[in-house]
């Protein structure tokens, strides 16, 4: 066997187990869409390799010198070539320490700069995604994969890459050099590593089938926590603490049974390894020792040897790490891309006509609606000209707010037709469908910035007027001239505490400014006192008139002077015509009026 | 969320004294093991040691003077060492990983009892999500710093002393030279803590602010495609991102400096080793074994230094972990139970409320100046409109919550001087919402109270109609609830709920009717249930009922947190007010 052909065959060894392990977790599909990312700093990669070979180069020659200082020293050497040797080894270690400086920095740098944009990539997807999705899918969900399985994949890129150069590099490198000093005596030292990879291999797939039991183990226990603190007030009431913590040690200890076993054949993980590289150590102590007292080599030649064997160590040690990197940074690009991959379901297309302005004329015909299965929406059929302020009122759950939500495509419609000034919905371009609609949903949601910027919110420019005019109507000038920073107050989680009224009316300015030739106010009014409604629907009055606008709620007295009035009960129209007729019918209206007094009666006597 | 957030991120030390004495005595129960381990951990870095030790007596003995068999001896003894390593190692991770287990399973044990024991209010503030990450993640983080960080860093400071007393032993001068460069070292390792400690905080901080700003925008996402926003506000996304991006390109700055110096400072050694020691051995002071040794010496010593910022990270870490977990463990129950408890064996069951006033939260008051009394074996319906304060009574009786001011009285006894246990053993309560467990329908029933036989379970299960859908299940009360609860409606969960009360027979029964409507058939099937469980038992009803409320012998009409009215229906229904406008509101249409 001549040595370059051991050579080739032992790291194509290496690539094979690498590269099984690889398929063998199923995580190629993933890996390959990490690389149209990498692609991206092809050249920050290639100076990454550049440098990663002149650190190992570098540090391959202190070896070298240590050879011909310990080889010079048995023979003759003055203390000048000593120094001269001493200065040779401190100046090498610089360079190569320069050369790993700038390979952290290219290889760490590529890994942020992935992260970064994988980042951004994730939030402009999120954006495009429609509201059923959101509906679908936990906040906290999202937030895991943003966090964790980013820094996970981060993780994989950075030290995982320079790692996994670094073995290789040096390895080839440290083999090839050995083999210079004595084929033979590389040969003998390298048994170990054959033995070595074939027991990670066999380990770690053993490992990787015991930490999935762990990682299995901990979902249900905290399944079992999250259960419990849920049920809180079952198992107070029936004074089933100690049942329940009974039930959670049980599930305590075999999580930790669990990650025993782990520990078990973990544990001797590393000691194995450092055992096997000791092995090597003794064998050219050995061998070579042999070798220098029948003078086939130099005693410096050992020292030489014996220190590329220590180089390779770490090298070795750190594939199983990286091994560990690859494997959870591709199964968490995998659920990185669950998100990525999800098709935006509403989005314009080719049947989009060239339209920048909407009159406001709303058509549903046959709509219906389901959320997996569920029925929300049965045959729809409702005009409403432009102009006209239409009430929708009806029972919770009775598909008030999918209707509306269809209006602006918060929702696709998939069965029937919706059209506005006779064009289908889907034909109008997104943007100025939305452009042209203000809405008020029904749970108010303001951001952690300033009363103003909420206010602004939708407005491409700043028009001081504009604000005036909205916060008038919405009659929460008085309020916002008692704050003490007035319209600069931060508001959220941040700021102050707005009251739901306060924060509704907030929404209702945010709708209005924008000038929509629509305007849809989902039960917007919920937090608002009836004498507040009264006043801003009255102020509403003159806004009202040259637009369409959609009023849902549950009071009466939202909606008492619409155009129109549609009573929805389990997705249908039950009911239409004014108030007038409403209430003459002694339908649900009727009813839900007389309730209403009522209520207001019994407000009056507490 | 916000508070959440900063709790979450905090960045403290590397190293609290308090803290770290809390956390040793986790450790007590198992010092016999923790001392164990540590002196393995001692003989492991002393065998460490020997490996150099050996090499220099093979080159020195044995290959300058051509001595085979001496050097097979050597290789031989060194064979053993590294066998006897191998398994020292295994038995010392093994049994510290084996105590860094038992001390989660306590911690964990520890954590989940002092949930049991918080009054509601600790969980109206916390949400369950925080709560459970106290019990994993935080937990789990711990355990990373007792098996990796606490232990290493004992190895390695073994280690290091073991290091520097051999070569100091082998050859005074020569070591002392060879450690001229660690002031430079130690200089450098502390301005890299600084700096990094710096620059580890910005990350912090400024991907808190990126995930805070995801969070809302998920939130918000309705709001912010109506608006058309995306652009804007990706905008804004990508200029928080690109300062985190800035934050993390600092750090690896000061990680590429500091690693390499490392390693140039310990090559700064060797060539010291090189030029004095090549000098010794030319005055025939010293051999070429002991030079080969001391520059492997020198490369252990400089191995452990380069994982510092590693051990750090996994130190601050787990100090803000243990600092929230010990927060959480100070909380005290706002409800607590008495020095000396009353235990009575059988209740008569009278109830008073006297004078009570109840605020959540010391917010607005719910409840004002309630004072009422249920005689043994009376039933009475509270009724009232939404937020009248109707289950804050339940509530009260039931002491999840204590009341600001005046007493409830059971049998006379003030409710505070029983064990919190003990006073809900007496109370059967059917809650609103049912909430069932994983595990099967017995198990809901019983509540894992082993003393409940199964023919108890099926006997309650029957009085209360609920025998017929249970044993149309394919698995009868065997059913595994979890994967079927999607599959039982309302009405039949309702009815299980009252097998459930009923299991216990409670002296005192506290209902909240269900509002939502089941189907005719389970509606007969649980008025006629309710009807039977009301029977012979001092009962509260919560009623929304017509049948309900006919069936008491008292009706207490709620109003804006007072009792506003009382009496049977017909006397409320003669008075024409409140009751009659609920009683129209409710039952006319």
């Amino acid at each position: 066997m001549t040595p370059i052909f051991f050579l080739i065959n032992l790291t194509q060894l290496e690539l094979q187990i690498i590269e099984k392990l690889l398929t063998t977790m199923r995580i190629n599909n993933n890996l390959a869409r990490l690389k149209t990312y990498l692609l991206r700093h092809k050249r920050d990669l290639i100076w990454g390799v550049v440098f990663s070979i002149g650190t190992n180069l570098f540090a391959l020659l202190i070896p070298y010198v240590l050879r011909y200082t310990i080889d010079g020293l048995q023979t003759v050497i003055n203390k000048e070539t000593l120094l001269l040797y001493a200065l040779l080894i401190a100046c090498i270690s610089i360079m190569g320490g320069f050369f790993r400086y700038l390979m952290t920095r290219r290889i760490m740098g590529v890994a942020f700069q992935v992260e970064y944009e994988l980042r951004n990539d994730l939030f402009s997807h999120l954006q495009k995604l429609s509201l059923s999705y959101f509906h679908k899918i936990k906040t906290g969900d999202i937030m895991a994969r943003a966090t964790n399985d980013l820094k996970a994949v981060r993780m994989l890129l950075g030290p995982g890459i320079r790692n996994l150069l670094n073995t290789i590099i040096m390895g080839t490198a440290a083999i090839a050099l050995m083999l210079t000093i004595d084929y033979k005596l590389t040969l003998y030292s390298l048994i170990p590593l054959p033995v070595l990879t074939i027991t990670v291999t066999i380990f770690s797939s053993r490992i990787f089938h015991r930490f999935k039991k762990v990682q299995e183990q901990f979902s249900s226990m905290s399944a079992g926590v999250q259960e419990n603190l849920s049920g809180i007030r079952v198992v107070k009431a029936h004074a089933q603490e100690e049942n329940e913590k009974r039930k959670f040690r049980q599930l305590n200890q075999e999580y930790m049974n669990k990650n025993m076993s782990l520990v078990k054949i973990w544990g001797p993980f590393f000691p194995f390894i450092m055992l096997i590289f000791g092995i090597g150590m003794v064998i050219v102590l050995w061998l070579g020792g042999r070798l220098v007292i029948t003078e086939r080599i130099s005693l410096g030649q050992l020292v030489q040897f014996n220190g590329y064997l220590m180089m390779l160590t770490w090298p070795m040690m750190a594939l199983g790490w990286v091994i560990n990197l690859v494997q959870r940074g591709s199964a968490s690009m995998g659920r990185l891309l669950e998100i990525l991959e999800q098709v935006p379901q509403i989005k314009d297309s080719e049947q989009t006509q060239d339209i920048s302005v909407l009159e406001g004329e709303i058509e549903f015909k046959n709509v219906s609606f389901a959320y997996d299965e569920k029925v929300i929406l049965k045959n729809i059929n409702l005009k409403i000209p432009k102009g006209i302020t239409i009430g929708i009122t009806g029972p919770i759950g009775s598909g008030k707010s999918t209707l509306v939500n269809l209006i602006p495509r918060l929702l696709e419609l998939r069965q029937g037709s919706l059209t506005i000034d006779g064009m289908e919905i889907k034909t109008i371009p997104l943007k100025v469908l939305r452009k042209n609609i203000g809405y008020v949903p029904q749970e108010t949601f303001l951001f952690s910035e300033s009363l103003k910027e909420n206010i602004i919110y939708g407005l491409e420019d700043f028009d001081e007027a504009k604000l005036r005019r909205a916060v008038s109507i919405s009659a929460l000038d008085d309020e916002i001239e008692r704050f003490s920073q007035r319209y600069e107050t931060p508001v959220g989680e941040r700021g102050v505490t707005l009251s739901g009224g306060q924060k509704q009316r907030t929404a209702i300015s945010r709708a209005i400014i924008r000038e929509p030739k629509i305007l849809i106010l989902d039960d917007a009014f919920s937090s608002v006192d009836v004498h507040t409604e009264e006043k801003i629907l009255k102020q509403l009055g003159k806004f009202r008139k040259r637009r369409t606008c959609i009023l849902v709620a549950h009071r009466i007295s939202t909606i008492h002077d619409a155009d129109l009035i549609l009573v929805l009960k389990d997705g249908e129209i039950v009911e239409q015509g004014t108030h007038k007729e409403l209430v003459a019918k002694r339908g649900i209206y009727t009813n839900m009026y007389r309730q209403q007094r009522l209520r207001e009666e019994l407000e009056k006597i507490a | 969320m916000d508070q959440y957030q900063a709790e979450e991120e905090i960045v403290g030390k590397a190293y609290d004294a308090r803290l770290m004495r809390r956390l040793l005595k986790y450790l007590v129960p198992y010092k016999l093991y923790v001392i164990i381990s540590i002196i393995l951990l001692l003989l492991i870095s002393a065998l460490q040691l020997v490996g150099p030790y050996l090499t220099k007596i093979a080159i020195d003995r044995y290959i300058v003077t051509q001595n085979i068999s001496g050097l097979s001896r050597i290789a031989l003894i060194f064979l053993a060492v590294l066998i006897i390593t191998f398994f020292l190692r295994y038995l010392q991770i093994y049994i510290m990983q084996f105590v860094g287990q038992k001390v989660m399973f306590d911690m964990r044990m520890k954590l989940f009892s002092h949930l049991q024991e918080m009054s509601l209010s600790f969980f109206d503030k916390n949400p369950v999500g925080r709560l459970i990450t106290r019990l994993t993640n935080d937990v789990e983080v711990l355990n990373e710093m007792l098996t990796s960080g606490v232990i290493a860093i004992f190895g390695d400071i073994f280690s290091l002393v073991g290091i520097v007393i051999v070569m100091l032993w082998l050859d005074f001068r020569l070591a002392l030279v060879s450690f001229a460069v660690l002031p430079l070292l130690i200089y450098a390792t502390i301005l890299f803590r600084q700096k990094v400690r710096k620059s580890y905080r910005a990350i912090r901080t400024r991907i808190a602010r990126i995930n805070a700003f995801l969070q809302e925008s998920i939130v918000g996402m309705a709001i912010i495609q109506i608006f058309n926003r995306e652009k804007k506000n990706f905008g804004k996304f990508k200029e928080l991102n690109y300062h985190y991006l800035e934050a993390c390109l600092q750090s690896i700055f000061y990680h590429a400096i500091f690693h390499p110096l490392v390693e140039i400072i310990g090559s700064v050694a060797i060539a010291l080793i090189v030029w004095y020691g090549g000098g010794q051995i030319l005055k025939g002071a010293l051999t070429f074994g002991a030079l080969v040794a001391f520059i492997q010496y020198v490369e252990r010593f400089y191995h452990p230094i380069r994982d510092l910022s590693e051990k750090y990270t996994i130190m601050q870490s787990a100090m803000a972990s243990s600092e929230r977990i010990f927060k959480l463990l100070d909380t005290q129950a706002e409800v607590k139970d008495p020095e000396l408890p009353l235990s009575i064996s059988k209740i008569q069951g009278k109830i008073e409320f006297k004078d009570v006033w109840f605020a959540y939260n010391d917010k607005e008051d719910v409840l004002c100046d309630i004072s009422f009394c249920v005689q043994p074996g009376e039933k009475v319906a509270i009724v009232g409109a939404t937020g009248a304060g109707k289950t804050s009574i339940i509530s009260l009786l039931a002491r999840f919550y204590d009341p600001q001011k005046g007493k409830i009285l059971i049998d006379g006894r003030d409710i505070r001087d029983f064990r919190q246990k003990e006073l809900r053993r007496y109370l059967g309560i059917v809650q609103q919402d049912v909430f069932l467990f994983s595990g099967t329908i017995e198990d809901n029933i019983k509540l894992g109270e082993n003393k409940i036989s199964f023919r108890q379970v099926e006997e309650s299960a029957k009085y209360v109609n609920a025998d017929r859908f249970i044993e149309e299940l394919p698995q009868g009360y065997q059913e595994d609830v979890r994967e079927r609860g999607s599959l039982l409606s309302v009405g039949q969960k309702q009815l299980l709920s009252f097998a459930r009360a009923l299991v216990f027979d409670p002296k005192i029964l506290i209902l909240d009717e269900a509002t939502s409507s089941v189907d005719t058939e389970t509606e007969i099937l649980i008025q006629d249930a309710l009807a039977k469980l009301l029977q012979h038992r001092t009962s509260i009803v919560i009623a929304h009922r017509l049948s309900t409320i006919k069936g008491v012998d008292r009706i207490i009409v709620m109003h804006g947190g007072r009792i506003r009215e009382s009496g049977t229906h017909q006397e409320l229904m003669r008075k024409k007010e409140i009751y009659y406008r609920l009683y129209q509101m409710q039952y006319q249409f």
